[in-house]
């Protein structure tokens, strides 16, 4: 009897050449609410950089000859009760957003990430200590503890970025937490384990870079919900200080102009939703395209 | 089921220790101490030490936050620096106002944002899911302090439909019961008052449950989209029934589950929001409450205030938690 000569192929895994940040970037650019979200934020980061050449007048300063002037061609979104240029003050103003919001996010992610490695890896009381930490800051009112942790500090834009940091720790920890869990059971930490590899660099080299999407994510939306905290506490008072062109500390300088003065609010909050509504559809589009489990 | 609740509140005795001992450091990593606040800066150092020797400031940490608990246990809150009346009397009425405020934003963001995401998840695609969906990021992206001072111009300022601040119209004061005011004036049938209350309310409480609101709908929406594809949605429309008793009988059921669990953790939001919402609109409530007592360092204040806003919070997600199991009866507690 004849058998079958088919010869059986050796299965191969097809290895794309194209390396994985570019396949991600592929994924991305097919959202085009993401697009649009990037093209937002990139417009933001522009203006911050450009900003001296973009303004023709000065972001500070007393300028009593043309104090609370309406929009016009020299002052495009007109003056507020010092005389200064609110286009100025918003163009300088998203630096001060900016930078808040993205470092605080990195300082969070870098605190969050270390604990819930941590938590994950280790297990037992390190995991029990860590978690219930995690669970007594949620139990406060974010803004609440920004507040306070202000209060303690004292009130200026660094030590409103510490306090963000802080309260947004628990928001990566967990996250890093519950990935480490799943991954440290994966076969390739097993076999990295037997070959005598350390546990800091099983973490650093095969947990850490394995978990780093969710958090990329988590952190882009993050940076939107920082900004947000940054200018509520500039509102109140407790973030930036006279002079700086903080968009929360605008409105609250200009509160009661409201009848007389509308621009003078109606601007910076403009300028705040904006820059938050660019990362927060950025963020969830990179959701989209990278993490589809995540929701 | 009763096992399972007295584990649950077992289990939040860490967490409610845990916190007393975060505002207890707050307060003393706060530069300052109260006994230079009360006496101001003028005192004498002697005097600074006997009023801390009467207020056991001079006592070891350990002891002072042993004393601080036994407090709190037995309902002493301790007493307010600058009015010097006991806290525990003073901050109902702010509670009372904040709880009033916020139960009028989650009335407002569950009523609509339940239906926008219901609405969507129904017309999937269409312009209607499109336009919700805009709207609710727009939603989730605003400052609260902004959309508030916005709704001043627009609808006190400009329109004039409106109050701009204060619960009730300072010429006819109602009679305080509950500290409720929408309650109060139902209980003696004062229907201007409770006219006047519900206006007070309406552009705070539309500030406050903007973000809420949001939420809901996103959640919501996708909440749905997983379970109008189910059979027994298929199995419903097959034998007939209208789209108004699948969508709000048959899905929603079974797609609320993770909108509880929102909800829940939006309280905490709320209690956040108000302390903005309550500045903007002269809101005498408790975050208001709170953020005034941080500005005159009245220490008590802060650290009670801040506890009960944070124990509020924690009971009321234990709350949603048990809430489960009344609604989703495939849920087993362990």
């Amino acid at each position: 009897m004849e058998t079958s000569t088919k010869e059986i192929q050796p299965f191969v895994i097809k290895s794309s050449k194209k390396p994985l940040w570019l396949k991600g970037w592929n994924r991305i650019k097919r959202q085009r609410a993401a697009m649009f979200g990037l093209a937002i934020v990139l417009f933001f980061i522009m203006v911050g950089i450009l900003a001296p050449l973009i303004t023709s007048y000065p972001f500070d300063g007393f300028y009593p000859e043309r104090t609370l002037v309406p929009p016009s061609a020299e002052h495009w979104f007109g003056t507020d009760d010092q005389g200064r240029d609110i286009f100025s003050r918003i163009v300088y103003g998203a630096r001060i957003s900016l930078w808040i919001g993205f470092f605080s996010v990195i300082g969070s992610i870098i605190v969050g990430c270390l604990l819930g490695l941590i938590a994950g890896f280790y297990g037992k009381w390190a995991d029990s200590v860590i978690s219930r930490f995690f669970d007594i800051m949620l139990a406060f009112p974010s803004i609440l503890l920004a507040i306070a942790i202000v209060a303690i500090l004292g009130p200026s834009l660094f030590n409103a970025l510490i306090a963000i940091a802080i309260i947004n720790i628990p928001t990566y920890g967990r996250l890093i937490r519950s990935r480490v869990l799943s991954v440290k059971e994966e076969e390739y930490i097993m076999s990295a384990r037997s070959t005598g590899m350390s546990d800091i660099r099983i973490l650093f080299q095969h947990i850490l870079p394995n978990s780093i999407t969710p958090i990329i994510v988590q952190g882009t939306l993050g940076i939107a919900t920082a900004i947000l905290e940054a200018a509520a506490l500039g509102f109140l008072g407790l973030g930036a200080q006279p002079g700086e062109p903080e968009w929360g500390k605008m409105l609250a300088d200009s509160r009661q102009f409201l009848t007389v003065a509308p621009w003078t609010l109606l601007f910076p909050g403009f300028a705040i939703m904006l820059t938050v509504v660019g990362f927060n559809m950025f963020g969830d589009g990179l959701r989209d395209a990278l993490d589809p489990k995540m929701k | 089921m009763k096992s399972y609740i007295t584990r649950r509140l077992l289990q939040l005795i860490p967490v409610l220790l845990g916190m007393s001992i975060v505002v207890f450091a707050i307060i003393h990593a706060i530069p300052g101490d109260p006994a230079t606040v009360i006496l101001g800066d003028q005192a004498t150092p002697e005097a600074v030490a006997e009023l801390k020797a009467e207020m056991g400031l001079d006592k070891p940490i350990t002891t002072q936050y042993a004393t601080y608990v036994k407090d709190i246990v037995t309902g002493d809150l301790g007493t307010s620096l600058k009015t010097k009346k006991p806290i525990s009397e003073e901050i109902t009425p702010y509670l009372m106002a904040t709880v009033e405020l916020m139960i009028i934003s989650m009335v407002i963001a569950i009523i609509v944002g339940v239906n926008a995401g219901i609405l969507a998840a129904w017309r999937r695609a269409s312009w209607f899911d499109y336009s919700a969906m805009l709207i609710a990021l727009i939603g989730v992206s605003m400052p609260v302090f902004w959309l508030g001072l916005m709704e001043q111009w627009i609808f006190a300022e400009k329109l004039g439909w409106l109050p701009s601040t204060g619960r009730i119209n300072a010429r006819e004061p109602v009679e305080v019961i509950t500290g409720i005011l929408l309650l109060d004036t139902t209980i003696r049938g004062n229907w201007p008052g409770f006219v006047d209350a519900f206006k007070h309310l309406l552009l705070p409480g539309i500030a406050l449950g903007t973000i809420p609101m949001a939420i809901i709908a996103r959640i919501t929406r996708s909440s749905m989209l997983e379970v109008l594809n189910a059979d027994y949605v298929r199995t419903a429309r097959a034998k007939g029934l209208s789209e108004l008793k699948i969508l709000y009988k048959h899905a929603l059921k079974n797609a609320f589950a993770p909108v509880l669990t929102i909800i829940g953790m939006l309280v905490g939001l709320l209690l956040g929001g108000a302390v903005l919402t309550e500045t903007i609109f002269g809101w005498p409530g408790i975050g208001r409450y709170i953020y005034d007592a941080i500005g005159s360092r009245d220490y008590p204040v802060i650290q009670s205030g801040i506890l009960i806003v944070s124990t509020i919070f924690v009971f009321v997600n234990l709350f949603v938690d048990l809430l489960y199991a009344q609604l989703d009866p495939r849920i087993k507690y362990r």
